[in-house]
């Protein structure tokens, strides 16, 4: 269960890099300025860290997948408040990936400690621009 | 005499102490889930104790590696022979929760063949890691829910003493705090009704049922239903964990405590960026760990509470 598990982390995190390298490739094209990079690249990734999602909002485009990942020495869960998703509970270090089709405003939490709370804001694809 | 009627409207004070004098101590018993059994005879050596004692451990979180400590399985251990080392025989133990770390069944088998050790019955109620299994709890309903309703609470009497075990760990609301829900309400409420005021009442849960720091979710979103209804009983304690320090208070009738972890110390509330593990230096981390006594004394409205580092 656990080996799965992990091994559907790094293949989600592999994913997560080639999308973020497109994304990278896409803004450079796109624009001269380095910023744009680094949003692109960090744009995708959700740190759980000191019992806190960071960035707690997180904007990104319709098909972007999504990757959280726990830094912290005890485990967390990502659930959406409106059952969009729901990770298995995410021991130090693990990962959870999930890919936003639809846009909208998904809100979650941690179901261990429901005090931890953030949101994805999902903007439809191909509006062009970086999310903010 | 040794067996006790929990479903029923309970011993009144009067037959309670009656049946003390004539036990003199004698036999310590308890109730779990309908079900009495005797813990056997009291020793002469103990008899000249009035009251009665039990023990608390909490937050073993058996599979905790992490910095903070890496070896939980000997700190429990140790915990576990300070247990053994009490010189009045405790009639019993509870657990106040995240016996494990993930609900991993190997976890619970090491915490349980530890805690066995102490040759005690244990009154256990799970912590939120207690819960983490695929099943949301199934594993530990199936180790230690034998009797218990819903996600595994339930009421026993003991010497006297009526205790309740809560839930306060599932179904956690986005937002809020520990949460007992209406089904566990109605239950407390329909199992206190034929209580009498004189009644000495112990309650036992993870998460404090007190809110001791709503910014790190320490304390039980509808809590403040359950002091509601214990509002009218002269003598009630209320024990939690799920903080992993000594945090106590008194309001009327009711005192709180919660007890130190076995496992490893949390920061005081706001003292720290996150309630995460706190590393202490190695010659220092069993000053912050340690166990509970709690002796009731017929009589005497308020129970003692000890608390014992498992060293210094």
């Amino acid at each position: 269960m656990r080996i799965t598990l992990v091994r559907a982390a790094l293949l989600a995190a592999k994913v997560g890099l080639i999308l973020n390298a497109l994304n990278a490739l896409n803004a450079l094209n796109a624009r001269p300025a380095a910023a744009a990079e680094t949003a692109a690249a960090a744009g995708t990734t959700v740190k759980i860290d000191n019992f806190t999602f960071t960035p707690q909002s997180l904007t990104v485009k319709a098909g972007t997948t999504v990757t959280w990942i726990n830094e912290d020495d005890i485990p967390h869960t990502v659930v959406a408040t409106e059952t969009a998703f729901k990770s298995k509970v995410l021991d130090t270090d693990d990962k959870y990936t999930f890919t936003f089709t639809a846009a909208g405003t998904f809100q979650y939490f941690c179901s261990l400690h429901p005090h931890m709370t953030g949101t994805i804001v999902v903007v439809p694809a191909g509006g062009g621009g970086a999310a903010p | 005499m040794t067996a006790n009627n929990d479903q029923g409207a309970g011993l009144s004070r009067r037959k309670v102490l009656e049946c003390m004098t004539w036990a003199g101590t004698g036999v310590l018993w308890t109730v779990a889930g309908g079900v009495p059994r005797s813990l056997g005879l009291v020793g002469e050596a103990h008899a000249q104790a009035a009251g009665f004692t039990f023990m608390q451990i909490s937050d073993s979180h058996v599979g905790f590696d992490r910095p903070a400590n890496p070896n939980v399985l000997s700190t429990l251990e140790a915990a576990i022979n300070k247990v053994k080392a009490v010189p009045a025989r405790p009639a019993f133990m509870i657990h106040t929760g995240d016996i494990s770390h993930l609900s991993k069944p190997s976890e619970f088998d090491d915490a349980e063949r530890i805690i066995s050790q102490a040759r005690l019955d244990v009154h256990y109620v799970p912590g939120e890691h207690d819960v983490i299994d695929e099943n949301t709890g199934k594993l530990y309903l199936e180790r230690y829910g034998r009797g218990t309703k819903g996600a595994g609470w339930y009421a026993f009497d003991a010497n006297g003493v009526h205790f309740v075990g809560l839930v306060n760990v599932v179904n956690l609301k986005a937002g809020g705090l520990g949460n007992l829900g209406a089904d566990q309400l109605a239950w407390l409420e329909d199992d206190l009704k034929g209580r009498t005021d004189s009644t000495p009442i112990v309650v036992f849960a993870h998460i404090p049922l007190w809110v001791v720091y709503p910014q790190w979710g320490w304390g039980t979103e509808d809590g403040e239903r359950v002091l509601g209804m214990l509002k009218r009983f002269g003598s009630v304690t209320v024990l939690n964990g799920h903080i992993h320090q000594i945090i106590q208070k008194v309001e009327g009738n009711v005192a709180f405590h919660t007890a130190r972890s076995t496992a490893f110390p949390q920061p005081a509330p706001g003292s720290a960026p996150s309630p995460g593990p706190m590393k202490v230096d190695d010659d220092k981390l069993r000053t912050v760990l340690g166990i509970a006594s709690i002796n009731l004394v017929p009589g005497q409205q308020r129970l003692a509470i000890v608390d014992t580092p498992l060293q210094g």
